[in-house]
C-alpha cells in the first residue's frame, strides 16, 4: 500500500518540491478549493488596484509637492463631494464582492447527503479517525505523528515529509462525498487540510461538520491549527484519497486486522510476540513523554517504576484508565487488548525492569470485562 | 467677574462616578446578559448543536410518513473516561413526527463507583431545534458503582417542519467523567 | 497661587507619590517600553527557535509560553500604556487644562501596572512554567488543562483592567470637564477625539474581560462550568466573550495611533488636516462597529450560516470608514509643502503598511476565504502590520514629534532616520514572507514546521533581529537626546505644529495653563 502512494505522492508533489518557496494560496484539488482560491485571488487584485491607486497618488505627492522644491502648501481642507464619493464608491466594491463570498459560503454548509461519514477526534496531540458504517463493524484508529525524535532533534537528516506525516492515514475514495464529524477529546483542536479546503475546529463536547469530494487521487497533508497545548505543533493530518476500488479493498484489510487482532486476544501469545508489538506500542503511545528509554520527560520514569515493577492489574488500570488531573491519557479506549497486554509486557520488561511477567491478551480482557 | 477657567460646569468626579458605574455594570453586563443571552441563542439557532436540557411534551401531531431522515448516533468519551458507551444502533431511519426510541449502553471497568454526564450535540446544527427528546439519560448525571453496567433510553421525536434539505442527522453523546463535582450522585449509590 | 508653582519634588518620592500628569506620563512612557524591549525579547527568543525547521533551543511547551507572554506583553504591558503615557503627557496641553481631571487615581492608574506585569513575569519561574495558551488563552486549554500559575496570570489581567479602566475614566473625565473655554468638541485635536473614543471603549469591554478571566477563575477553583461542556458550559462561550472584549481591543490600540498620525501629517504638510470631521465620524463609526463583529475571529467553530453572514457583512463594513480615513490622510499630504522629518518618516512607514494591513483585514473578513487563512501566519502577518506597523510606527512618530516638546532638547536626526530606516527594511523582511508561508499552509503558534516553510521563516528571524536591534538604536537616540541634545526653545519647535501644546514653553514647564489659554483657530483648519 505505501509504495502506490509514495509514488503517487512523488508525482503529485512533484511541482511543489521543486518551487519550494510556494508564496501563494493552493486551489487545491476540489471545487470548494477552487472557488475559494478564486475568491481569494479577486479580492487580493482589488486591493491591489486600490492600493496602486492610493499609494501612487501618495507617491507623486510626495515627489512633486516637497518642500524641498520650493512647493507651496495650499490650505483646502474640506470638500463634501470627495468625501461622499469615497465613502460610496468602497461601500459598492463590497457589495460586489459580497456576492461570491455569499455563494461559496452557502457551498460549504451544503447538507446534502453523503455517501461516507467519518468522525474526527483531536487529542492531545494526535487525531482519531472512525468510519461510521450503518453496520456497527466500526473501523477506527489513531493516526500519530511518524517523524521520529532524531529527526525533530536534529540527530538525523530530516524527511522529505518532515512533520507532515503520520503512521495510519485517513484512507478516503475519490468521486465521493465525505462528511466529516469533528469532535474532540480533551482541548480544542482544528483539522484542516489546505488542498482540500476544509478547516474545522474540534470542540470537546459538540460535534461539527464539514465535508469533501475529492476528484484526484493522491496524498493531502496538513496540521492542526488551533493552538492545543505543548506538542500543537506534532499532530498533523494525511489523507489518502484512493480510487473506490482500492479504498474497499484498505476496509476489507483494516476489518480483517480488527478481526485478527479479536482472534489473537483468545490466544497466548510468545513473549518475544509480545515484545516485538509492545516496543511498537510504546514508540507510538508512550515514548513522548516518557523517553525512548523509559527515563521520563513529561511523564514519570517507566525505568524503575513502582507503578510498572508492582502489581499488574495497578499497572494495567493506570495504563487503561489515565491518572485524572496529571497528562496521563485512559489508553484503555485506544489499545486494543493485544496492544494492551503487549505494552505493559514490554514496559515490565524493558529498560532493566526484568520483572519477568507476562501479559496476555486474555488478561486484559478478563479485567475489562471484570 | 471671574474668569471662567473651564468649558464644562460639570464636576470631573461625577463624570468620573458616572463611568464607574458604567464600567461595574458592564461587569455585571458579562454575567447577567452575556451567559443567558449566549444559552438563548443556542437553544433558537442551535449553536454547537445544542439541545434542549429539558424533556419535550409532545403535542398531538400527524406522522409524515411521506418522508425519512436519518438519525445517526455517535458516542463520544471525554478525556480520561474509561467507561464503554455505545449506542444500540448507528442508524435509524424515522418519520418526521414519529415517536423513537434507541437504548445506549455503558459498562464501568473500574472497580470505583463513578458519575458521569452525557452532552448531546446535533450537526448540522439546524437541525438541533427540530430534534426534541421527550426522554434522555443525558437530563440527568448517570452514576455507576464499579463494574456495574446500565442501559440508558432515549425517546426522541423529529419534528414535521425539519427542512427539506437535511436527510442525515447526527446525534453525539460526549461523556464527561464529573465524579469529583457530583459528590451527591455518588451518595445516591 | 503662588505656591502652585512649586516644582517637583526631589528624589525617589517625585516619582512614587507624584500627581502630575507630566510625571506619570512620562513614567507610564518608560514602563511601557521596559516592556516593549522585554516582549520584543520574547519575539527574539521565538524567532531565533524558528530560525530553521528542528527544535534548536527550546522544547515545545517553552515555546508556547513565550509566544503567550510576548502577545501578552506586547498588548497590555507595551502598546497600551505607551499611549496612555502620551495620552497623560499630552491631553490636558492640547485641551488647555493644568493637569488630569483626578492626578490621585492618576498615580494609582500607573503605579499598579509594574506589580501587575512583575507577578506575569513570575510565572516563568513557577512549577509548570508561565501561562502557555496564547494571549487569547481559549478554554479549556486556559482552565482545565492550563499549569497552576494561570491563577496568577488571572490576577495580573484583573489589576491592569483595573488600571485600564481608571486611566480611562480619568482621560475622559478630563475631556468633558477640563477644556478651556472656547475649547468646544469640534475644536478639539484629533488625537483627543480618537484618545476620547479609545477611552469609552475602554470602559465598555475591559470589564468584559475581567468578567471573562473571572468565570476562568470560578470554573477552575470553585467548580463552576461556564466553559466547560460537562457541567452544561460551553468552550465557545469564552471565545464569544473573550473576542467581544477582543475586537474592540484592536480598535483601543490602533485609534489612538490614528490621532497622532493625525497630529503630524499636517505639521508636516504645512497644511490643515483634510475632513476633520469626517475623520471623526470615521473613528465613531469604527469604534461602533467593533462591538458587532467580534465573531469573524471564531469563523472556524462552526458557527450557524447565518451568523457567518451577518459577521462576514458587519467586518467588511469597516473597510468604509478606515478607508475614509486613509484617503483623508493623503488628501492632506496632497499639494502642501512636504518635509521629511523623522516622525513625518514613521508616519509615512505607517500609512503604507497599516493599509497592507488593512488589505489583508478585508481578505480575513470573507468568511469562506478565512477557511484557509484562519489561524496561519497570514493572520500573523497581517496583525502585526496592523499593530507592528500601526501602533508601533505611531507611537514612535510621536515620541520623535514630541520629544523636543517635553525636554528641550532635539534629537540627531539622522540617527532617527537611519532607525526608521532599518526598522521599516527589518519589519518587512520579518513580516512580508508570513504571509507568504501562511498561503502555503503554516499554521501559526508551532515551534517547529515543515521543510517547504524553512527559507521565508529564515527570512523572517533575520528581519525580526534586524528590527530588534533598530530599537536599542531608538533607545540609545531619546537617552542622548534627553542627556545630551542639542537645546531648542523655540515654542514652535516644528514649523509647521498647530496646537496649544506649542505655545506653551520648552522644555514645557512642570505645571502648564494653570490660567486658561485663549483657544485659536478650530482644530479642523488648525
Amino acid at each position: 500500500m505505501g509504495r502506490n502512494f509514495s509514488a503517487a505522492a512523488l508525482v503529485l508533489f512533484a511541482p511543489l518540491v521543486g518551487a519550494e518557496n510556494q508564496i501563494n494560496m493552493s486551489p487545491g484539488v476540489t471545487e470548494i478549493g477552487v472557488s475559494i482560491f478564486e475568491l481569494h485571488m479577486l479580492i487580493m487584485w482589488i486591493c491591489v488596484a486600490i492600493g496602486v491607486l492610493v499609494f501612487g497618488a501618495m507617491f507623486y505627492s510626495i515627489y512633486a509637492h516637497r518642500k524641498s522644491k520650493g512647493h507651496q502648501a495650499s490650505q483646502f481642507h474640506e470638500s463634501t463631494k470627495v468625501e461622499v464619493a469615497w465613502t460610496v464608491v468602497p461601500f459598492l466594491i463590497l457589495i460586489a464582492m459580497a456576492f461570491p463570498a455569499t455563494s461559496t459560503l452557502l457551498d460549504v454548509y451544503d447538507n446534502d447527503d453523503s455517501e461516507l461519514d467519518i468522525l474526527i477526534t483531536g487529542y492531545q496531540w494526535k487525531w482519531k479517525y472512525e468510519y461510521l458504517d450503518a453496520s456497527g463493524e466500526t473501523v477506527s484508529f489513531f493516526s500519530n505523528l511518524a517523524t521520529s525524535q532524531e529527526e525533530i532533534y536534529n540527530t538525523r537528516e530530516k524527511g522529505e515529509n518532515y512533520l507532515l506525516e503520520v503512521d495510519e492515514p485517513l484512507v478516503i475514495p475519490t468521486h465521493t462525498k465525505v462528511r466529516f464529524l469533528i469532535t474532540a477529546n480533551d482541548v480544542i483542536h482544528s483539522w484542516w487540510v489546505p488542498e482540500i479546503a476544509v478547516k474545522r475546529d474540534a470542540i470537546p463536547g459538540f460535534i461539527n461538520e464539514a465535508w469533501t469530494r475529492v476528484p484526484q487521487e493522491g496524498i493531502y497533508r496538513g496540521q492542526c491549527t488551533e493552538l492545543c497545548g505543548a506538542y500543537h505543533g506534532f499532530m498533523p493530518v494525511e489523507v489518502h484519497a484512493v480510487s473506490r476500488d482500492e479504498f474497499d479493498r484498505w476496509m476489507a484489510a483494516k476489518r480483517g486486522v480488527a478481526a485478527a487482532q479479536n482472534a489473537l486476544a483468545m490466544q497466548t501469545l510468545s513473549v518475544d510476540e509480545l515484545m516485538d508489538q509492545g516496543q511498537r506500542v510504546y514508540a507510538a503511545a508512550c515514548l513522548a513523554c516518557h523517553g525512548a528509554g523509559g527515563e521520563g520527560g513529561v511523564g514519570k520514569a517507566i525505568a524503575g517504576s513502582p507503578i510498572v515493577l508492582g502489581d499488574i492489574a495497578t499497572h494495567m488500570a493506570v495504563v487503561a484508565n489515565g491518572v485524572p488531573g496529571s497528562a496521563m491519557q485512559a489508553f484503555g479506549a485506544q489499545l486494543s487488548a493485544v496492544e494492551m497486554a503487549a505494552v505493559l509486557t514490554y514496559q515490565r520488561n524493558a529498560f532493566g525492569n526484568n520483572t519477568g511477567d507476562v501479559v496476555q491478551p486474555g488478561d486484559v480482557t478478563g479485567t475489562k470485562n471484570g | 467677574m471671574m474668569p471662567e477657567l473651564r468649558l464644562s460646569k460639570v464636576p470631573a468626579t461625577d463624570t468620573a462616578l458616572k463611568l464607574s458605574a458604567v464600567a461595574v455594570l458592564m461587569f455585571a453586563f458579562v454575567f447577567v446578559v452575556m451567559v443567558p443571552l449566549y444559552n438563548v441563542l443556542c437553544d433558537a439557532l442551535g449553536i454547537n448543536g445544542k439541545t434542549s436540557g429539558q424533556a419535550y411534551t409532545p403535542a398531538a401531531i400527524a406522522i409524515d410518513t411521506s418522508r425519512e431522515v436519518t438519525v445517526q448516533f455517535v458516542a463520544i468519551n471525554n478525556d480520561d473516561m474509561p467507561w464503554s458507551f455505545a449506542p444500540d444502533a448507528r442508524v435509524m431511519r424515522v418519520h418526521p413526527g414519529a415517536a423513537n426510541g434507541i437504548v445506549f449502553h455503558a459498562a464501568n471497568p473500574t472497580s470505583s463507583s463513578m458519575v458521569a454526564q452525557a452532552i448531546p450535540s446535533i450537526s448540522p446544527s439546524r437541525a438541533a431545534a427540530y430534534f426534541h427528546k421527550t426522554e434522555c439519560f443525558c437530563f440527568d448525571q448517570q452514576a455507576l458503582a464499579g463494574n456495574a453496567t446500565a442501559d440508558m433510553p432515549l425517546q426522541f421525536i423529529v419534528d414535521q417542519d425539519l427542512p427539506d434539505d437535511i436527510h442525515t442527522i447526527t446525534l453525539s453523546y460526549t461523556l464527561f467523567d464529573i465524579t469529583g463535582t457530583a459528590q451527591d450522585g455518588l451518595a445516591a449509590l | 497661587m503662588g505656591d502652585h508653582h512649586h516644582g517637583p519634588a526631589k528624589g525617589i518620592s517625585r516619582w512614587l507619590f507624584t500627581t502630575n500628569h507630566k510625571d506619570i506620563g512620562t513614567m507610564y512612557l518608560w514602563f511601557s517600553f521596559a516592556m516593549f524591549l522585554l516582549g520584543g525579547f520574547f519575539a527574539m527568543v521565538i524567532r531565533a527557535e524558528l530560525f530553521q525547521p528542528g527544535m534548536q533551543l527550546i522544547e515545545p511547551g517553552f515555546f508556547n509560553q513565550m509566544t503567550t507572554l510576548h502577545g501578552l506583553i506586547m498588548v497590555f504591558g507595551a502598546i497600551m500604556p505607551s499611549f496612555v503615557g502620551l495620552a497623560n503627557w499630552l491631553i490636558p496641553m492640547m485641551i488647555g487644562a493644568p493637569d488630569m481631571a483626578l492626578p490621585r487615581m492618576n498615580n494609582w492608574s500607573f503605579w499598579i501596572l509594574p506589580p501587575a506585569f512583575l507577578m506575569l513575569a513570575s510565572t516563568l519561574f513557577m512549577e509548570g512554567g508561565a501561562p502557555a495558551f496564547g494571549w487569547t488563552f481559549y478554554a479549556p486549554l486556559s482552565t482545565t488543562y492550563a499549569a497552576p500559575s494561570v491563577t496568577f496570570f488571572i490576577f495580573a489581567i484583573h489589576i491592569l483592567g483595573v488600571s485600564s479602566i481608571m486611566g480611562s475614566i480619568n482621560i475622559i473625565a478630563t475631556v468633558m470637564n477640563m477644556r478651556a473655554p472656547g475649547m468646544t468638541y469640534m475644536k478639539m485635536p484629533l488625537f483627543v477625539w480618537t484618545w476620547l473614543i479609545t477611552a469609552f471603549l475602554l470602559v465598555a469591554v475591559m470589564p468584559v474581560l475581567a468578567g471573562a478571566v473571572t468565570m476562568m477563575l470560578m470554573d477552575i477553583h470553585f467548580g463552576t462550568s461556564f466553559f466547560s461542556a460537562a457541567g452544561g458550559g460551553d468552550p465557545v462561550l469564552f471565545q464569544h466573550i473573550f473576542w467581544f472584549f477582543g475586537h474592540p481591543e484592536v480598535y483601543i490600540i490602533i485609534l489612538p495611533a490614528f490621532g497622532v498620525v493625525s497630529q503630524i501629517i499636517p505639521a508636516f504638510s504645512r497644511k490643515p488636516l483634510f475632513g476633520y470631521a469626517s475623520m471623526v465620524y470615521a473613528t465613531a463609526s469604527i469604534a461602533f462597529l467593533s462591538f458587532i463583529v467580534w465573531a469573524h475571529h471564531m469563523y472556524t467553530v462552526g458557527m450557524p450560516v447565518a451568523g457567518e453572514l451577518f459577521f462576514m457583512y458587519a467586518t467588511m463594513l469597516i473597510a468604509v470608514p478606515t478607508g475614509v480615513k486613509v484617503f483623508n490622510w493623503i488628501t492632506t499630504m496632497w499639494r502642501g509643502a512636504l518635509s521629511f522629518e523623522t516622525p513625518m518618516l514613521f508616519c509615512i512607514g505607517f500609512l503604507v503598511l497599516f493599509t497592507l494591513g488593512g488589505f489583508t483585514g478585508l481578505m480575513l473578513s470573507i468568511a469562506p476565504a478565512d477557511f484557509q487563512y484562519h489561524d496561519t501566519y497570514f493572520v500573523v502577518a497581517h496583525f502585526h502590520y496592523v499593530m507592528v506597523a500601526g501602533a508601533v510606527f505611531s507611537m514612535t512618530a510621536a515620541i520623535y514629534y514630541w520629544l523636543p516638546k517635553w525636554c528641550g532638547r532635539m534629537y540627531n536626526e539622522s540617527m532617527g532616520k537611519t532607525h526608521f530606516w532599518i526598522s521599516f527594511i527589518g519589519f518587512n523582511i520579518t513580516f512580508f514572507p508570513q504571509h507568504f508561508v501562511g498561503l502555503a499552509g503554516m499554521p501559526r503558534r508551532i515551534p517547529d514546521y515543515a521543510l517547504q516553510f524553512a527559507d521565508f521563516n529564515m527570512m523572517s528571524s533575520i528581519g525580526a533581529f534586524i528590527y530588534g536591534a533598530s530599537q536599542l538604536l531608538f533607545l540609545f537616540n531619546v537617552i542622548a537626546t534627553i542627556v545630551a541634545g542639542k537645546r531648542v526653545s523655540e515654542e514652535k519647535v516644528w514649523d509647521g505644529a498647530e496646537g496649544l501644546e506649542w505655545t506653551v514653553a520648552t522644555p514645557a514647564p512642570y505645571h502648564t495653563f494653570e490660567e486658561p489659554p485663549a483657544v485659536p483657530r478650530p482644530a479642523g483648519t488648525i
